[in-house]
């Protein structure tokens, strides 16, 4: 099937126009079929994007399932996987199901509130598939209006600000992409991501406004993807929207958020950043491995004080793109392993975290960490599930989560030992938030009177947790399973990074000592 | 000679013709009686009139170099036939409804849309005036078409002082051109000033001229009279001065800087750049305190104004495509909005306060829909066809080496989403509130949903627009 990647993308497309045309009414009969539909469309692409994992070769590190069709303007529609995106395409195929399940209990506008999940759905697939600047952009910037409709519509009481501060936050750190984007093209004539990557921007000092740039062009590129990216992942300090979305999101809508939306702004970085402007990259590196470890430290003990159980995991979110960006930056073979790794890991972990305070969010209707208390007196399997989770997402060994903080700390070891020290005291502090919070939620005595009559998971409830704890032990006891996938392209990435270093004789130094020699 | 100067300028001897007809047929017969047929007969004629543009193959010139009816030429009365046919047609019902049924009102437009023809084809700087002030004056009696409304007259005569000020100016600067360059014809001017180094005088002409098609922009800063004319005008009319005219003025605006002054990009480029600026700013800045819908429409199209400026401001040939394809997709996305407006009622009387919308998704989940499209589209948020809009005039500018407005104009266009993103908060947010009246028409509901399905659609290719801006363009700039 020469068109696979096409069909997986606009399978959930498809679904909620089917929906949007079809389905009438708002009547019990009519939000039963709404959840089928999508529950059926999403498992159906899940399936489907099997075969592209089938069909897969990891040894071959260029894109493979390529389409390209043209389109305006010099445009393409252009797709195609390599060993770096085709996970994150897995994960988000393999996410979505899960959260249509979990939200089977959704009673306003179930049409509406599936299409927007379903059009987030080809929506994020099509960011990690696009070949081509422009339609990349598409994707990315398009995404932005379900989860604005997610936010707004279905959140909770001050979703209105949360929804609006989501929306233009995120929409100013990428405008400036847009700006960047219009740049690259007209300076090498092509949208073409593989020809991008093989085009070596200039890195000759520029002024601008009085001021030297190092790395020229690629610097000033450089940052203007830098304000999409950091903004998306989120890097401290553009991290304050997450905290507000997560809180305001339904749980649904958090589940992506952290599983999928945040990984958007890592791959970018993967894509564009590192192999597109090597010289603004390490120009840059320093700076975003520093605000990378203050980010893990600071959002780190920030988690400790929340009050609110979705606020506390998406601080820790926050701490932990914090390992993602440093391993990135630290730009060799270990640090880029851990870092994606890191995120597929924290896709199912911090998905399931979520999960897990929607499950008491859906009886108990508040958040408030003091609100509970001893649940594991009535919740023994709820216990069970949350306390696997928070494990992993201390990074325990054996479960998913130690490999990528460890890969990533041995990648930025190598460059900067300070920085893998500060970053490394995070992985004891992720331990203290994450464990006082299970110690406040689950432990103790049930003296709480609103408590005494909770019950504990159904049936459907305990089912998707299922798949997620199978692949947080899996990737954490056989990495391997990813590491193969990834290896490869990852391997071509660093060569061409210190290629292009070398190239521009920047190999060795760091910081802008060297722009006296162009 | 003169057989083949009117056989080019045939489309326009045969609109004038048929307003004359039509009014003076109107006046004998049935008076305001004949205003729906009329209206209908005349959206028609444009229809038509645009058809047959688009399919002539005619020479470029006429009448010694003052009349053009290049491939521009040609895009521009297509689009601006276009839209003023489908305003017509969608306000019908409205006006018939409100009680005004001039049977001037078709004939006025159709005046008015004749003004627009002879002006973008402009060749001369008197013919250039003809057509403008054609245009204008019906634009000026339109606007106070409700005679009993204060509001209504009120605007019409803003609109008329305002507009003689500018219309003024224009002339002032036209004078100086002539005066420094001992020509009319915009072939004459372009060789007066060739080579970079046109006389100071002549430059001066150039600033008054600007000065006076941005007024007809509703560029900052000579927006002043935009809200206030967009709010007491009927919607119809508002309808119409958002589009058509737009286009023609934006058009002209083309003409003149390239046809007449293209030898002097850098002279105004600068000038074009900065009042592209202020209006992107001003315009997306003031519209977040408007809770008029028609306000807000207006501040809309100064920000989307200051963003075809930006295509203009580029001064090559891309960047007159850019505007052409910026100004085809923003008629189409305020067409499809005005259809909207156009159904807010509440007990039979129309309704402009945004605050009305409040949970209109529940009540008409199609129709919300459809604004919601429309609303993401004119913010600019891909993969709506006005996203595309950007990107090309963004191009322009930036390949033109005004990096700085290319990054102004998007931070610009964020803060302006702010207030698209707020009618959508209205529409699926807010709080239930007593729901507006079912919306009438038929005609409003198809021209909204195309215009939503346009906005969707266009991603694919737009519609093949590109190259046809594309070839008009080449005839402006060589």
């Amino acid at each position: 099937m020469s068109n696979l990647l096409s069909i997986v993308t606009f399978m959930p497309a498809i679904a909620a126009v089917i929906l949007g045309v079809f389905l009438r009414g708002e009547d019990k009969a009519a939000q039963r079929n709404a959840k089928w539909v999508a529950l059926i469309a999403t498992t159906l692409t899940f399936l489907v994007s099997l075969f592209i994992l089938a069909g897969f070769d990891p040894a071959d590190t260029g894109m493979q399932f390529v389409e390209e069709r043209d389109w305006l303007l010099g445009l393409q529609y252009k797709m195609g996987v390599d060993g770096i995106s085709v996970l994150f395409v897995l994960l988000t195929t393999f996410i979505m199901p899960l959260t249509i399940w979990s939200s089977w209990e959704v009673k306003t506008r179930v049409k509406e509130y599936m299409m927007a999940f379903l059009l987030l759905e080809t929506l994020m697939l099509g960011v990690f598939m696009a070949l081509d600047l422009v339609l990349f952009y598409l994707f990315f910037e398009a995404s932005l209006i379900p989860m604005f409709l997610i936010i707004g519509i279905w959140g909770g009481k001050n979703r209105i600000y949360a929804s609006f501060k989501f929306f233009l936050y995120t929409f100013l750190g990428s405008v400036l992409m847009l700006v960047a984007m219009v740049a690259m093209f007209a300076d090498a004539g092509t949208t073409d991501i593989p020809t991008l990557m093989t085009h070596e921007f200039s890195s000759s000092p520029v002024t601008v406004l009085g001021m030297t740039i190092t790395g020229g062009m690629q610097t000033l590129l450089f940052v203007a993807f830098f304000a999409s990216f950091a903004v998306k992942m989120p890097m401290w300090p553009v991290h304050t929207w997450l905290p507000d979305a997560h809180v305001q999101a339904p749980t649904a809508g958090s589940v992506i958020l952290a599983a999928i939306l945040l990984k958007m702004g890592g791959y970018g970085f993967l894509r564009f950043s590192l192999p597109m402007f090597p010289v603004g990259a390490d120009v840059m590196s320093t700076f975003i491995l520093a605000i990378s470890a203050i980010a893990i430290v600071y959002t780190s003990l920030v988690a400790l004080v929340q009050e609110d159980m979705k606020k506390l995991i998406a601080y820790s979110s926050v701490a932990h793109m914090g390992y993602v960006t440093m391993g990135i930056f630290s730009a060799n073979q270990q640090g880029l392993d851990g870092a994606i790794f890191q995120m597929l890991s924290h896709g199912f972990i911090s998905g399931a975290l979520f999960l897990c305070v929607g499950v008491i969010y859906d009886r108990m209707h508040t958040r408030e960490i003091d609100a509970y208390g001893g649940l594991v007196n009535r919740m023994p399997a709820y216990a069970m599930i949350f306390m696997f989770f928070t494990m992993a997402n201390v990074g325990l060994p054996g479960t998913s989560g130690f490999i990528g903080e460890f890969l990533t700390l041995v990648g930025v070891f190598q460059v900067n030992t300070w920085i893998a020290l500060i970053a490394a005291s995070g992985v004891i502090l992720s331990a203290s938030y994450a464990l006082f919070l299970y110690r406040r939620v689950v432990m103790g005595d049930l003296i709480k009177e609103s408590l005494r009559s909770i019950t504990d998971m159904k049936a459907r409830e305990k089912w998707i947790f299922a798949p997620l704890v199978a692949m947080t032990l899996l990737l954490g006891v056989y990495p391997s399973l990813v590491m193969d996938i990834i290896g490869p392209s990852v391997g071509v990435l660093v060569d061409n990074h210190e290629t292009a270093l070398a190239a521009a004789d920047r190999l060795g130094d760091t910081g802008a000592t060297v722009a006296a020699s162009h | 000679m003169l057989q083949a100067d009117l056989n080019v300028i045939l489309p326009e001897i045969v609109l004038a013709i048929y307003a004359m007809l039509a009014l003076v047929g109107a006046v004998y017969t049935g008076k305001d009686k004949l205003t729906a047929p009329l209206t209908w007969v005349t959206a028609a004629v444009f229809v038509l009139l645009g058809l047959w543009i688009a399919g002539r193959d005619v020479a470029d010139l006429a009448f010694g170099g003052s009349f053009h009816a290049d491939g521009f030429a040609k895009f521009a009365k297509v689009a601006v036939l276009f839209s003023a046919a489908a305003v017509l047609v969608m306000g019908q019902d409205y006006l018939a409804r409100r009680k005004v049924t001039n049977f001037e009102y078709p004939v006025l437009v159709a005046l008015s849309v004749l003004g627009m023809m002879v002006m973008v084809s402009a060749g001369d700087l008197i013919v250039l005036y003809m057509g403008l002030e054609l245009m204008s004056l019906a634009l000026y009696v339109v606007a106070s078409m409700r005679r009993d409304s204060i509001k209504s007259t009120e605007s019409g005569l803003k609109y008329f002082v305002l507009g003689s000020l500018s219309s003024g100016m224009l002339l002032y600067g036209a004078s100086l051109v002539y005066g420094f360059s001992g020509t009319t014809l915009f072939s004459g001017i372009i060789q007066a000033a060739e080579d970079g180094r046109a006389p100071l005088g002549l430059l001066f002409g150039v600033v008054f001229m600007i000065a006076g098609m941005s007024f007809k922009v509703s560029a900052v800063p000579f927006h002043m009279w935009t809200p206030d004319v967009y709010e007491g005008a009927p919607t119809p009319i508002t309808a119409f001065f958002a589009t058509a005219p737009k286009v023609a003025a934006m058009a002209l605006f083309a003409r003149v800087t390239h046809s007449a002054f293209g030898g002097i990009v850098a002279d105004w480029q600068q000038i074009i750049a900065l009042i592209a600026v202020l209006s992107m700013f001003l315009g997306s800045i003031a519209a977040i305190g408007q809770t008029n819908i028609k306000r807000l429409m207006a501040y809309s199209s100064i920000t989307h104004m200051g963003f075809a400026l930006m295509g203009l401001a580029a001064g090559t040939a891309f960047g007159v495509q850019a505007m052409l394809i910026y100004m085809a997709i923003y008629v189409v996305m305020n067409i499809g909005v005005f259809a909207f407006i156009l159904t807010m009622e509440r007990d039979g009387q129309p309704v402009t306060d945004i605050s009305s919308l409040k949970m209109y998704s529940t009540a008409y989940p199609g129709r919300a829909l459809a604004l919601l499209i429309l609303m993401f589209s004119l913010a600019g948020v891909p993969p709506l066809v006005g996203f595309f809009g950007k990107f090309y005039v963004l191009r322009a500018a930036y390949d033109a080496g005004l990096i700085w407005l290319a990054v102004l104009g998007v931070v610009a266009s964020v803060i302006g989403a702010f207030y698209y993103l707020r009618i959508v908060y209205f529409m699926y947010f807010g709080e239930a509130e007593e729901p507006l009246d079912k919306p009438k028409g038929a005609i409003l509901w198809g021209f909204l949903m195309a215009s939503a399905a346009i906005m969707l659609l266009g991603v694919v290719n737009l519609f093949g627009i590109e190259g046809m801006a594309q070839a008009a363009s080449l005839a402006l700039v060589n």
